[in-house]
């Protein structure tokens, strides 16, 4: 018990920081969180679980991540100059598997976004597959499972 | 400041425009910014434009077998499109005809039936009312044959299912008239395989729906709005898309449709198969040669690149490159739009996959070019507010705009198709009904 309760307290560890790094804006610290394979992923159905088959909002290696970073940073972009606002809140912390492979949590994300005048709220299922590389962990697998997914959204210019 | 292009036009007050104040809003060269911003005008038109015409309601893919249904809007309205027992394609509104309640809430399935949730009111697949629970209360004063789920003219083209509540419009295939042509070539993206649709990226904006309509036919926004997703691709592909100032042409179809051909050589996805393969698609040539000869891999690498081409048929579907758009006014000021996928069904799914991240790319509220395009229309939106007698301008290309055979023809970047499209709300917007 103690083992797995240490196992979950350094994956929240992990999980929190990703949350404040994307909230800051600091994106490169963002894409160093990342195994090279790994795949950030949002389906449109949040039932969904073959995503490499299925159309999704973002499927994400580590090439897309790369541009995805660069569209907020790089002036280009009028839907992200000025960037959102966002403000992340993560929570209900669930260890689903955990071996010496790989951890997978499972945890709420309740995310505020706030542009030009506009605030918008978007919860979500988040799943996160992590892995443990020595003495730092790193990120395999995020899925976003956004409980309206499947039905009509507002452009998201942010990393979710 | 005078501005020197502000038209005195009078203002739309309480009483609704007359067909020659309608009239007046769209010139030759320029609309009235009222189109944009007028609630007055935006009812109108679901009266006179989205009740009157053929609307895109369905893709046959959509709808593979009987029983095989999707709910969705005709402007406002909601409607079940579903293939009956006999195959046939019917666009049902989706109202129940005892007290209204909507008998389907389902985006899409499988049925035998539908069952109002409320009284229990069941109704066959072609719409005829089956059954009512405890119909002895009604006597003998419940005719059946006249309670059915009210039944939309349905037709279709290639694959593009259409409906209208206009019982005495033209057929479908005289409507769409030289867009025809160009639907046919879209289709070939199938690369032999049938054109499969769907699902797809849906999401809104605070803007009318013209201003999205307007934007499948804007060749001259993409350098500019979409300098994000250029800088996201490879050179090779930038300059494919850096087609402003190139060859191709913008073309009035009549009708309100038009074409944008952006990269001329990518019009017919079955001729210039000996083109050396793109940069982009060298892997997936090399993994199809696997299963598939020579010939075969070009085609569907090709088709996987999709059409060269916007098409824009009017007033809400435009077969877009490689997807299907479909828009739906929901206000004066707000607009859903959906960015529906096309794959190739039973075609290989490496190159399907190929597809999906292509669209995933630049489409949908995550994409890299639909939230600028987003933004910039919401823009529209907002700046229209300014102003009192300030005009849309549509002048763009207009010195070289040359007749065709099938209408006029100007260069890429040409606002011919949205004069089109105008012309063709200014006939809708002012018919004797």
């Amino acid at each position: 018990m103690e083992a797995s309760n240490a196992v979950l307290f350094s994956a929240i560890t992990l999980i929190n920081l990703e949350g404040d790094l994307l909230d800051q804006g600091d994106f490169n610290a963002w894409l160093a969180l990342w195994q090279p394979d790994g795949l950030y992923v949002i389906p449109i159905d949040p039932q969904e679980t073959d995503f490499k088959n299925s159309l999704n909002y973002a499927y994400d290696d580590h090439q897309m991540r790369m541009k995805r970073v660069h569209r907020l940073d790089s002036g280009e972009s009028i839907s992200t100059t000025p960037r959102a606002r966002t403000l992340r809140t993560l929570s209900r912390f669930r260890l689903l598997e955990a071996d010496e492979h790989q951890v997978v949590v499972r945890c709420a994300q309740s995310l505020w976004e706030h542009r030009k005048g506009n605030s918008r709220h978007y919860a979500a299922d988040v799943t996160y597959h992590l892995l443990p590389q020595g003495s730092q962990w790193l990120i395999q697998q995020k899925t976003i499972r956004l409980i309206n997914g499947d039905d009509v959204l507002h452009s998201i210019g942010y990393i979710l | 400041m005078f501005c020197q292009h502000a038209i005195a036009v009078k203002n739309l007050d309480a009483t609704p425009p007359n067909h020659a104040e309608i009239a007046a809003l769209v010139k030759a060269d320029r609309v009235h910014t009222s189109l944009y911003t007028s609630a007055e005008l935006f009812e109108l038109e679901l009266e006179r434009i989205f009740s009157k015409t053929w609307v895109w309601v369905a893709h046959v893919s959509e709808l593979p077998e009987s029983g095989s249904f999707k709910t969705t809007e005709i402007a406002t309205q909601p409607v079940i499109v579903v293939r009956d027992r006999k195959g046939e394609v019917r666009t049902l509104l989706n109202r129940c005809r005892h007290r209204a309640a909507t008998v389907c809430e389902q985006r899409k399935g499988k049925t035998n039936s539908f069952v109002c949730p409320y009284h229990g009111w069941g109704y066959a697949l072609d719409g005829s009312l089956r059954g009512v629970p405890h119909p002895e209360s009604y006597a003998d004063q419940l005719d059946k044959t006249e309670l059915g789920l009210v039944q939309l003219r349905t037709e279709q083209y290639a694959g593009m299912i259409f409906a209208t509540f206009n019982p005495d419009i033209e057929p479908l295939s005289d409507y769409l008239g030289a867009a025809k042509k160009w639907i046919d070539l879209f289709m070939k993206q199938g690369a032999g395989y049938p054109v499969k649709t769907g699902p797809a990226h849906r999401f809104r904006f605070p803007g009318n729906w013209k201003i999205q309509l307007e934007n499948t036919t804007d060749g001259y926004h993409f350098p500019v709005v979409h300098r994000s997703f250029l800088s996201s691709v490879n050179k090779q592909t930038e300059e494919m898309l850096n087609f402003v100032g190139g060859s191709g042409y913008v073309e009035d179809l009549g009708n309100g449709h038009s074409v944008m051909v952006m990269i001329p050589e990518l019009v017919d996805l079955e001729a210039n198969l000996d083109a050396p393969i793109p940069e982009r698609f060298l892997e997936l040539a090399e993994a199809l040669r696997q299963d598939h000869d020579e010939p075969q891999v070009r085609r569907i690498v090709r088709a996987v690149g999709g059409s060269g081409f916007n098409l824009n048929i009017f007033p809400n579907i435009a077969c877009s490159m490689a997807f299907f758009r479909v828009l739906q006014p929901l206000s004066v000021n707000e607009t859903e739009i959906h960015h529906a996928v096309i794959t190739m069904d039973g075609g290989p799914d490496i190159a399907n996959q190929a597809r999906l991240r292509m669209h995933e790319h630049f489409q949908g509220p995550m994409g890299f070019g639909t939230p600028d395009d987003s933004e910039a229309w919401e823009r529209v939106q907002r700046g229209a507010t300014a102003g009192d007698n300030l005009w849309i301008m549509l002048n763009r290309g207009l010195a070289g705009e040359q007749p065709t055979a099938d209408g006029l023809r100007s260069d890429v970047s040409a606002e011919t198709g949205m004069r089109a499209a105008y012309q063709m709300w200014k006939k809708l917007m002012t018919e004797n009904s």
